[in-house]
């Protein structure tokens, strides 16, 4: 077997097997989502995580103080042995070796992780057969893992300190196994949530207040916007009810929806649903990017409706998306009528600085006072179209139409930021906070400051800090997804018993 | 598996009941009511009916499905089809609406029901007959569907019981707005304000393109999108029966009176040439062909075969593809195997006898069913191909000549070519070219024949002594060359002898 692997890049004791899986390491991983998300923006394409890292830490240096993830010893302060409380201190970095460890040991929720995949108590297929896919420290990428239960998926997690790990679909047989099989087509994957990613990097065009890999609380409003329009039409439309959404840990946000019907979609249903939600066509040069047919679609309509407010407030006043001269001639290409461009074109030029709100508005002040050749209800559609294009959710919807794609599992750290990947609570999806999601050293250091009170029963380390109400969340999310599951299971089992009396 | 058991009586049952006793005992299944006009075939037959009569109905539906095959690789609309297909189904397979009660009612229904399941097991044996078959099928009833009665389509459709659930009056009232939205608007008239509802799942291309309403999983489709949603039932239903078919098929082989006709049904479907005829071949007037007179008979040949001719002298030599296409066709007109043989030799005039004799002149004799396996022999080789085969077939690569010229030349050079052999009329190039534009490559061709002939097809249709179908549609190189060589030897004797349209040469 080709040892292709440095030998420290490998943890020790690991199994031959898993030296195998090894080899599957794509050189770029580019293709797969948690990467595609954590690429910056592209005036300044990283060549190597390790630097794209050091990047990030630039920018946040709240975390690190100037003091880069090394391969150097930790301080000795922090290598206490486990389970004595680890030391953190803001001056440690989150992808040091202890602090993942650490992370793994006594944060990751691991048992509701495997109760979400599996749908019941019992150590099923479900879970079982489902494809995890490592990212190890190196940057390696080991594919096709498997776990039976959740105790050996967290042995390997605290073994290779993955900087993340991604969910792929349930195979017809153990992912592990698949190169023993006589015919290649009895691993085909049957199951998986169908899900959604939408990253900030798609909005560049339209955002004015932030560019690549960083975010305001201004720009996260798109994020917002789109899990209001994406959310509602998955409920209302195509009757899902168990979504879970998660912040991606730097820019953006994932869908998971769990319903077994949508798990058992094949490749087909999939394109149909990320077809029905995208709207926005066409690249940079491609001009207009909405052209829908009218009447609009009812989901459109809803859509708009959403979103209308939002672009009075989010667009129009906090990004002024059109307040130089070069924006605003994008706008005047998005409107069908020469007369009226022309008149707008004229007016603008003679107040240079002018406010996005104002032109919003001189687009009708102009077309009332009579600079409009066309009918008013053909600007009021290219209106429309306009408010679509700088509000409507842009999918990355390759991710959704296949079955086999791998996404992010919710709760990792985000390896640019360190902040966890938790659950947004869909109810209160305007209150959250991407800034204010707990990073892992944060998490640590309120595990060491908790204190535990007298008579209280024995208290889980992740109960002791501000990671709580998510995996609370999260828990709850995956006790309503069980509870549906359960009457489905008994009724199998029922007529199985049926079947057998003749 | 075990359904299809239903089909046949137990030979062994049968043979246990006394003959005294069989004419008390009952039918053991019920006689079919056929309630629809419209068929989706799930219960096979069970009354007893004649040999004669299972082999005429297999025919004429044969006959049916073979005309709408020659439908599409004409290229012609739905709604040319429709009209052209009427009067075939009135002569072969003729069903009246449910409005018009009686006898026939019933027999006609009960000749559409039992000549489809003969020909299926007819044509379930090999994927490709069950592809051809299953498409053919589904055209026929996506046709009948068509003209169905507007009721009378509904009522069926309920039957089906397809979990669609209609869309109630009072919901369509209070969805109305967005039901009309998603459509798309423009449905004015009652008839098409009907929806229904179905898993979205089943509907994945109108969810795709936005063109349904959907509500809590339930996709609302209008009326109009109903038929391709029956149309795609019928196609899944068929081809699961026909798999299920023809895994019981070898079972059937112990009745020797039926599977001769069946073999014998799929044999004349399995050549895709169905309208070539042996007497084609026979051309009354023309003189025993040789391997000489072929540069003179060049001129009634069609262009795909006239370019594989002119290619061949001008390199004297020609690729597999191209010689086996011409090679059938020149078997076709009646050239036999030896003289086949000298034209190849005398044609490959670069080649050294060793080499023809090695590399070449087996392929000739393969053609011609000299040689090879069991099956090619007794067939005779293979048939010449029709103008569907060369449509169908993949486009040549660099260097290879054969096909429909009108398919595969670009435009522009079809036009020098047809200059070149004299068609020089610049109205009918001018059509020639929207022809092709829009891949009717064989009305082109007949264009073109019709065109070079004007003048004697003149003279025969004046004159009467040719009925229509002489001048149908060709749709076989060897038949454009039978009817040019006919039309320009007029007066020699042998006007009246033309047989033999497309049409009628299926049972050849």
């Amino acid at each position: 077997m080709p040892h292709s692997l440095s030998p420290e890049s490998t943890p020790a004791g690991e199994s031959s097997r898993e030296m195998s899986q090894a080899e599957d390491i794509k050189p770029e991983p580019e293709t797969q989502d948690a990467t595609m998300e954590d690429a910056p923006s592209p005036p300044a394409p990283a060549p190597t995580e390790k630097s794209r890292v050091n990047l990030e830490e630039l920018f946040d240096d709240d975390d690190s103080d100037g003091e880069f993830a090394s391969s150097a010893p930790v301080k000795s302060e922090e290598e206490a042995s486990q389970p004595a409380p680890l030391k953190i201190t803001s001056r440690s970095s989150f992808s040091d070796p202890e602090i993942m460890r650490a992370f793994y040991q006594r944060l990751f929720p691991f048992r509701y992780l495997f109760q979400w995949l599996n749908h019941s108590q019992t150590p099923a297929n479900d879970f079982a057969h489902r494809e995890f896919a490592f990212t190890l420290p190196n940057d390696a990428y080991l594919r096709y893992q498997s776990f039976p239960t959740a105790d050996l998926l967290r042995k390997q997690c605290i073994q290779m300190l993955p900087s993340r790990f991604e969910i792929g679909p349930m195979y017809s047989t153990n992912p592990r196994d698949r190169k023993t099989l006589r015919k290649a087509s009895a691993f085909r994957p049957l199951m998986k949530e169908l899900v959604f990613d939408i990253d900030m990097t798609d909005y560049d065009d339209i955002r004015t207040c932030c560019t690549g890999a960083s975010i305001c609380h201004r720009c996260w409003v798109f994020i917002t916007m789109a899990i209001k329009v994406v959310d509602i039409a998955l409920r209302e439309d195509f009757g899902f009810s168990h979504i879970l959404w998660v912040y991606s840990g730097r820019r953006g946000a994932h869908a998971w929806v769990c319903d077994k019907r949508a798990r058992l979609m094949d490749d087909q249903k999939r394109r149909a649903i990320a077809g029905y939600l995208e709207l926005l066509k066409g690249g940079d040069q491609g001009g207009k990017k909405v052209n829908v047919r009218r009447p609009l679609h009812p989901h459109l309509e809803r859509s708009l409706d959403i979103l209308k407010e939002h672009f009075q407030t989010s667009i129009l006043a906090e990004q002024d998306p059109w307040a130089s001269s070069e924006k605003s001639s994008h706008l005047l290409n998005l409107l069908p009528d020469p007369t009226l461009r022309a008149a707008l074109q004229k007016k603008w030029d003679s107040a240079p600085n002018r406010a996005s709100a104002s032109k919003w508005a001189d687009i009708d002040t102009l077309a009332k006072s009579g600079a409009l050749s066309k009918t008013s209800k053909e600007l009021l559609e290219a209106k429309q179209d306009i408010v679509l294009e700088y509000t409507y959710p842009r999918l990355d919807a390759e991710v959704s139409k296949k079955l086999n794609h791998l996404l992010k599992s919710p709760f990792v750290i985000h390896p640019g930021t360190g902040r966890v990947c938790v659950p947004i609570d869909t109810r209160r999806v305007e209150e959250f906070d991407p800034l204010g999601v707990p990073t892992v050293t944060q998490l640590l250091q309120e595990i060491d400051e908790w204190k535990c009170e007298e008579g209280e029963k024995k208290v889980q380390d992740w109960e002791k800090t501000s990671l709580k109400p998510y995996v609370d969340y999260f828990r709850k999310f995956v006790a309503g997804l069980m509870e549906e599951e359960k009457p489905a299971l008994k009724r199998e089992r029922q007529e199985g018993a049926d079947a057998m009396e003749f | 598996m075990i359904r299809h058991d239903y089909s046949r009586v137990d030979s062994k049952r049968r043979a246990n009941l006394s003959h005294k006793k069989k004419q008390f005992a009952k039918a053991e299944f019920q006689e079919q009511t056929y309630e629809h006009r419209l068929n989706f075939y799930v219960l096979p037959p069970t009354a007893e009916i004649t040999l004669e009569e299972f082999e005429q109905w297999a025919i004429d539906r044969l006959k049916v499905l073979s005309e709408l095959e020659a439908c599409t690789f004409r290229n012609k609309g739905p709604e040319e089809t429709a009209e052209y297909m009427k009067s075939i189904l009135e002569k072969y397979l003729p069903m009246r609406s449910g409005t018009s009660k009686g006898q026939h009612l019933h027999e006609e229904r009960k000749k559409d029901h039992y000549s489809h399941f003969i020909l299926r097991l007819a044509f379930s044996a090999t994927e490709d007959l069950r592809r051809r078959f299953s498409r053919l099928e589904t055209m026929l009833f996506q046709l009948r569907f068509k003209d169905d009665d507007h009721i009378e389509r509904q009522k069926f459709v309920r039957s089906l019981n397809l979990e669609w659930e209609e869309v109630q009056e009072a919901e369509k009232r209070e969805l109305k707005e967005k039901l009309l939205a998603a459509a798309g608007g423009g449905m004015r008239n009652r008839e098409e304000q009907e929806w229904f509802k179905v898993d979205w799942e089943r509907v994945p291309l109108l969810v795709e393109q936005r063109r349904v309403f959907l509500k809590r999983g339930k996709a609302y489709v209008p009326q109009r999108e109903q038929m391709s949603l029956v149309v795609a039932e019928f196609t899944k239903t068929l081809d699961e029966a026909l798999e299920l078919t023809s895994r019981a098929l070898p079972r059937l082989d112990e009745d020797d009176r039926l599977a001769p006709i069946l073999a014998h049904l799929s044999q004349s479907f399995t050549a895709p040439d169905a309208a070539y005829s042996s007497s084609d071949a026979n051309i009354d007037g023309l003189s025993t062909l040789t391997a000489n007179s072929i540069d003179t008979l060049s001129q009634n040949f069609p262009l795909c075969m006239r370019n594989l001719h002119t290619t061949l002298r001008e390199n004297s030599h020609l690729k597999h593809f191209g010689r086996l296409q011409y090679t059938l066709f020149l078997k076709g007109i009646g050239l036999s195997l030896d003289e086949c043989i000298i034209f190849w030799r005398r044609s490959f005039k670069l080649m050294t006898d060793d080499k023809f004799t090695k590399e070449y002149r087996y392929n000739i004799r393969h053609s011609y069913g000299d040689v090879g396996g069991d099956s090619n022999r007794r067939g005779r080789g293979y048939t010449p191909y029709s103008c569907q085969k060369l449509l169908t077939e993949p486009l040549p690569g660099p260097g290879q000549t054969h096909g429909c010229p009108y398919r595969t030349f670009t435009p522009d050079n079809l036009i020098s070519v047809l200059q070149r052999v004299g068609v020089n009329e610049r109205d009918v190039l001018k059509t020639v070219r929207e022809d092709v534009g829009k891949q009717r490559y064989h009305v082109a061709c007949n264009r073109v024949f019709e065109w070079s002939h004007k003048r004697e097809i003149k003279k025969v249709k004046d004159d009467g002594s040719w009925n229509a179908t002489d001048l149908d549609t060709i749709v076989h190189p060897n038949t454009y060359f039978k009817r040019s060589w006919l039309l320009k030897h007029l007066g020699e004797g042998n006007a009246g002898i033309v047989n033999g349209g497309s049409g009628d040469t299926m049972e050849e």
